[in-house]
């Protein structure tokens, strides 16, 4: 049986084992590698997608799960005009050291933002809780996400 | 140091087609020196950003600069790239007045131009560059250029991280590439004893390989998904001896000079000499602890490598590709130059992490299946078991008093080393530190250091307090033949010795009745530091008094008391379940000259973070059986939810050389969290991590 899932707008026959986590088939079967893989734990984030509007994480449900869903990954996110906003205010605040986590918080942020349009700060932080960063960058990601808001 | 082995213009600097292309040996590696690097440059030779490269940072080309650590990029790297770059501006608008005339004075750059003011004649800065004489010899004493007008902010990759396509190791896809995965012992006393024949044969039916030498162990196969699953099956059919089991050690109550090699510490340098006596009836006895930490990068390790049959190609994100490359080709009895290493970004480690072991794994794996790049990742789990951790630390703190004053001060660190990176030495240093070696057919015995006697190095950096204290005693104390693998991360000891000292001048203060702003100046000599404090004070005061149910704390401290001054205060609040809330935190920085202000404010709100996850929440947990903190579960880090609104103030002070910012805040965080606890609760925190746990014990110990 093979698989089809919608990913930012276009419709894939899926090849991969139906068990294979959807990270996987994203990263190494679709070649979208913006979307990272931190713990395969579902514990920091980095592998978050937008699943019709909210913020899933990719490492361990497997993809026959996501069937006939649709998928924004990060490469997806410039698509809406939220999207845009949020990746321009996190270029404008720097809002990354390394940035491995950099895709999964802008996921998330934009799932946030196109639910909640101006959430307070405390707000903001409960839904970036499941995101770990480890450089840090935590301040400018807040400030970006409040210039989002802005704008 | 960078500019006498590499004393020429083209050592790091040279034109490539229309652009000009900066080499360096020190790697990005969130600390933003890739875009310092190009702001230098940008200033001095006004280029548009887009004529401006780095060169890939690869073995046999990019320039010695030993291992990226210490916060000492900028002063190595950006020294040599700056003179290198006055030099050429020198040399080219003498190559403009010749061909040109006029006087120097009369030409200028601009926007990758060399332009006679007056005139319509502009010659473009990147052809004048290519008609230097490729030997041409770096003059350090020229004066560095200052632009009216520095350049915008604009962070190299940013834009690519925030589309998905900043490209990491982890990335990386070559044609016919294969993944790997390692299966990792139980512990480190474990070997393995022997594996499942049908469990082999099962994976090699799906087209898996399974790598063998000794008691270290790998999959790897054509499809990540397939390889991972792999992995897991194989690991549950191992037969492991497991060597009498994990010691448990007491690792604090092992952190006592009678263990240790002990050596007195004089203007930060330890000595070989007799230890002198401890004070004799201190005002003040305390001591401070840190547990093992780990750096826990986002991303677990990983390494890209390929043997031809007589050659090695690897892609790294090691801290030190030319120290790693004689660590394998060691290992592997190759020459070095049959081995190149590539620099490619991983993500932020902060010191030394598993990057280096991943790499000679990776060219372990390769060798076995010449001629297909491998791309091993480790697991979550292997990098939270495997990495080298921060070691556990104790401190010990005496001092005596008068009138108010600090007449004498005792500080003893005690800790196993923090030097564990494969650098090459005696008994073959190198390969003894690389992870694999301990398990392969052939295996070597865990490595044990010599002390490091560097000045500020290991543990005792920053264990000289930056006070004027008439009496100082301070000593150092190495412990070994501990439980764990030890090495470099983010401040080495200085954390431990700033949470001490900065602790303790708090609590001296207090018992003087002064406050603790106060007390430090009345210890301070350095008029720097004294401005830090004072810009700290003014902005508390422009905040106002705490709220009431809140602590207040501050700290001071310089980064090897050479580098960069930070004073902190942090307000926290403290829950009815005893746990730390960081509600507002004030960093005042002096780092000299700033180059990127905005990567240096990064820098240090950055490691204010790592800190206070240090703080509150880090320590890594074993029992017999191995390693008990294996995810981010069992090894809780700072989240969202608990960052305060910070704010960074630079001093810039515009004549005095740029020094590094990146290990700067960290120390000084830990102790301010601490002292305005102790502001909150009355509750002395002395030993890291601050869990509500801890804070109930203390206080049913009261
Ligand atoms: S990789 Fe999915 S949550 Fe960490
Ligand atoms: S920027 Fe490095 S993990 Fe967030």
């Amino acid at each position: 049986m093979t698989l089809s899932l919608t990913i930012n707008g276009t419709r894939h026959d899926i090849a991969s084992d139906p068990d294979t986590p959807l990270v996987y088939v994203l990263r190494d079967e679709l070649k979208l590698k913006g979307t990272k893989l931190g713990c395969g734990l579902e514990q920091c984030g980095a592998c978050a997608v937008m699943v019709d509007g909210k913020v899933v994480l990719s490492c361990v449900s497997p993809v026959e799960v996501f069937d006939g869903q649709e998928i924004t990954t990060i490469e997806g996110i410039a698509d809406t005009e939220i999207g845009q906003r949020v990746q321009q205010a996190f270029i404008e605040e720097t809002a990354a050291q390394c940035g491995y986590c950099t895709s999964g918080l802008v996921v998330a942020a934009t799932a946030l933002l196109s639910d909640t349009p101006a959430p307070d700060s405390a707000a903001t932080k409960e839904a970036l809780t499941p995101h770990l960063c480890r450089c840090g960058s935590h301040p400018r990601v807040l400030r970006a996400i409040e210039r989002a808001c802005a704008s | 140091m960078s500019l006498d082995a590499y004393p020429l213009v083209s050592d790091w600097l040279t034109p490539e087609q229309d652009r000009l292309l900066i080499h360096t040996g020190k790697v990005d590696i969130g600390q933003r020196i890739s875009t310092a690097l190009v702001r230098i440059v940008q200033e001095e030779l006004a280029l548009p950003p887009g004529q401006l490269g780095i060169a890939p940072v690869r073995t046999g080309h990019a320039p010695d600069e030993g291992i990226t650590s210490g916060s000492n990029s900028i002063e190595q790297s950006g020294r040599a790239v700056a003179a290198a770059a006055a030099t050429l501006r020198a040399r080219v608008l003498d190559i403009a007045v010749a061909q040109q005339g006029g006087e120097p004075a009369n030409w200028v750059l601009e926007d990758g131009f060399v332009h006679r003011t007056g005139t319509n004649i502009r010659i473009s800065l990147i052809d004048l560059a290519g008609d230097l004489p490729p030997n041409l010899p770096i003059d350090p004493d020229l004066p560095r250029h200052s632009p009216a007008q520095s350049p915008k902010p604009d962070m190299r990759g940013i834009t690519e991280m925030v589309t998905g396509t900043f490209t990491f190791l982890h990335d990386l896809d070559l044609p016919g590439m294969w993944h790997a995965r390692r299966i990792s012992p139980p512990h480190a006393k474990a070997t393995l004893q022997e594996i499942d024949g049908s469990a082999i044969d099962k994976a090699e039916a799906k087209g898996i390989q399974v790598i063998r030498d000794g008691s270290f162990l790998a999959v790897a196969g054509p499809r990540e998904w397939d390889v991972v699953k792999a992995a897991r099956s194989l690991g549950i059919a191992c037969t492991w001896d497991l060597g009498g089991g994990f010691p448990e050690t007491d690792v604090f109550a092992h952190l006592a000079p009678e263990n240790a090699d002990r050596f007195p510490v004089v203007d930060g340098t330890p000595q070989k000499a007799p230890v002198p006596d401890a004070l004799d009836a201190p005002d003040l006895s305390a001591r401070f602890e840190r547990p093992y930490q780990m750096h826990g990068a986002l991303a677990p390790s990983a390494a890209l490598a390929e043997w031809t049959g007589t050659e090695l190609d690897i892609k790294s994100h090691s801290q030190g590709i030319y120290p790693l490359r004689e660590a394998i080709a060691d290992s592997l009895e190759l020459s070095t130059d049959k081995v190149e290493i590539t620099h490619v970004p991983g993500s932020g480690c902060y010191g030394h992490n598993g990057a280096d072991d991943a790499a000679f794994e990776a060219a372990l794996i390769a060798i076995a299946l010449p001629n297909t790049p491998i791309l091993l990742k480790w697991s979550r789990e292997d990098e939270h078991a495997w990495e080298p951790f921060a070691p556990a630390m104790a401190v010990q703190v005496d001092a005596k008093m008068t009138d108010g004053c600090v007449t004498a001060f005792s500080a003893e660190a005690h800790s196993d080393t923090h030097r564990g990176r494969p650098r090459p030495g005696p008994n073959r240093a190198g390969p003894a530190k690389l992870l694999a070696n301990r398990f392969r057919a052939d295996a070597m015995a865990p490595y044990i250091a010599p002390p490091n006697m560097g000045k500020h190095a290991g543990m005792h950096r920053n264990l000289d307090p930056i006070y004027a204290f008439p009496e100082k005693r301070l000593v150092k104390n190495l412990v070994q033949n501990l439980p764990h693998r030890t090495s470099a991360m983010r401040c080495l000891g200085a954390v431990t010795n700033v949470f001490a000292i900065e602790c303790t001048m708090d609590d001296l203060a207090s018992q003087t009745g002064m406050d603790p702003i106060a007390f430090r100046q009345a210890h301070l000599t350095d008029p720097r530091a004294s401005a830090v404090l004072r810009e700290l004070e003014r902005r508390l005061d422009n905040r106002g008094p705490r709220p009431d149910g809140t602590g207040r704390g501050i700290a001071y401290a310089q980064y090897k008391n050479a580098m960069t001054r930070v004073g902190i205060a942090v307000d926290v609040t403290v829950t009815d379940a005893a746990d730390v809330r960081l509600d507002h935190a004030i960093i005042v920085a002096d780092s000299g000259r700033v180059i990127d202000p905005d990567g240096l404010t990064a820098q240090l709100e950055g490691g204010f973070i790592q800190a206070a996850s240090w703080a509150l929440c880090e320590e890594v947990t074993w029992d017999r059986d191995g390693i008990t903190s294996r995810d981010w579960d069992s090894y809780p880090v700072i989240r969202f939810d608990n960052v305060p609104d910070i704010e960074v103030v630079l001093l810039d002070t515009f004549d005095n050389p740029s020094v590094g910012a990146g290990e700067a805040s960290p120390g000084p965080t830990v102790a301010a969290i601490a002292n305005a606890i102790q502001d909150c609760t009355g509750l002395r925190m002395r030993r890291m991590p601050f869990t509500a746990d801890a804070l109930k014990q203390a206080a049913l110990a009261l």
